[in-house]
């Protein structure tokens, strides 16, 4: 068999080198090192824990079966991390979506004159607060959650995941303008579900 | 003297992901900016819409796991 394979891997061009020769304790380090976080995206994008499972399982399938074609200068964790979008992704159009609920609601209304119609008032709390509290980190992944799926997924590619918006535009086969609209309504209809629990208690 | 009229907020909302990602051409941060100075409602607005994008980072960011049986499955796969 594979007459390297008692060295330790410690780098991923050592792991990727020992992929692309077939060494089959490496394919173990890869789904060992890597899992966590491709389970971590897909949970993300899919509600179902089975489904984000499947989605795991899909990109893994399509690492084994591409790893030859990896260019040794390219970023591992990058190429794993698009790998697992476009699963999480592909697995979300294959079930039937939810309803999509209208936006329009979640946005901020303005008077004629361009007021707002009911003016912000600041927060209290803050992102270090959804740090410190597991109720409120609860809250704001549900109301991510509450999103129409069209935007929900835009804030995720876009704020969470941090693909670019050409990225995003890529993976969802839509502009980058499209992309840039339903992020910027996508933060504000988040922003509007998040302010109950967020903004000053009048006295 | 003519006073210049300020942006109306709905302007300024409309345009507040371009102001943070900083595209804005110049003259428009400068009436921006000015509208902000006078404006509570849209201060507290561009704040909260700031901290919505941290907080959904923070909530996102939970510590991943590695079911055992998902690994096994995944190598089983490997080997079929």
């Amino acid at each position: 068999m594979n007459t390297t394979a008692q060295e330790p891997i410690v780098t991923d061009a050592e792991l990727v080198a020992r992929l692309q020769a077939g060494d089959e304790s490496a394919f173990e380090k890869l789904v060992r090192t890597y899992m966590p976080r491709l389970l971590r995206v897909a949970r993300r994008f899919l509600s179902s824990e089975e489904d984000a499972r499947d989605a795991v399982q899909d990109a893994f399938v399509s690492v084994f079966k591409s790893i030859k074609n990896f260019e040794k200068n390219a970023q591992l964790s990058t190429w794993l991390h698009r790998i697992i979008i476009n699963s999480s992704l592909m697995k979300l159009r294959s079930r039937r979506r939810r309803p999509e609920q209208e936006i329009e609601t979640l946005l901020p209304r303005f008077q004629e004159d361009g007021h707002q119609v009911e003016p912000s008032t600041p927060w209290t709390e803050s992102a270090q607060t959804v740090l410190e509290r597991a109720e409120l980190r609860d809250a704001v992944r549900k109301s991510i959650d509450q999103l129409p799926e069209s935007y929900r997924e835009i804030l995720l590619l876009r704020d969470i995941e941090e693909l670019t918006a050409d990225e995003t535009a890529e993976a969802l086969g839509i502009s980058k303008n499209v992309v840039k609209v339903r992020l910027h309504r996508a933060r504000q209809a988040l922003r509007t579900l998040l302010d109950p629990s967020m903004r000053t208690v009048p006295a | 003297m003519s006073v210049r009229p300020y942006l109306p907020c709905s302007e300024v909302i409309g345009f507040l992901a371009d102001y943070i990602d900083r595209v804005l051409p110049p003259e428009t941060i400068v009436e921006f900016e000015r509208h902000l100075a006078v404006c509570a409602s849209c201060v507290a607005y561009l704040a909260s819409y700031k901290e919505t994008i941290r907080a959904a980072r923070i909530a996102e960011d939970v510590i991943a796991d590695a079911p055992e049986e998902l690994i096994e499955a995944i190598l089983r796969s490997r080997l079929q």
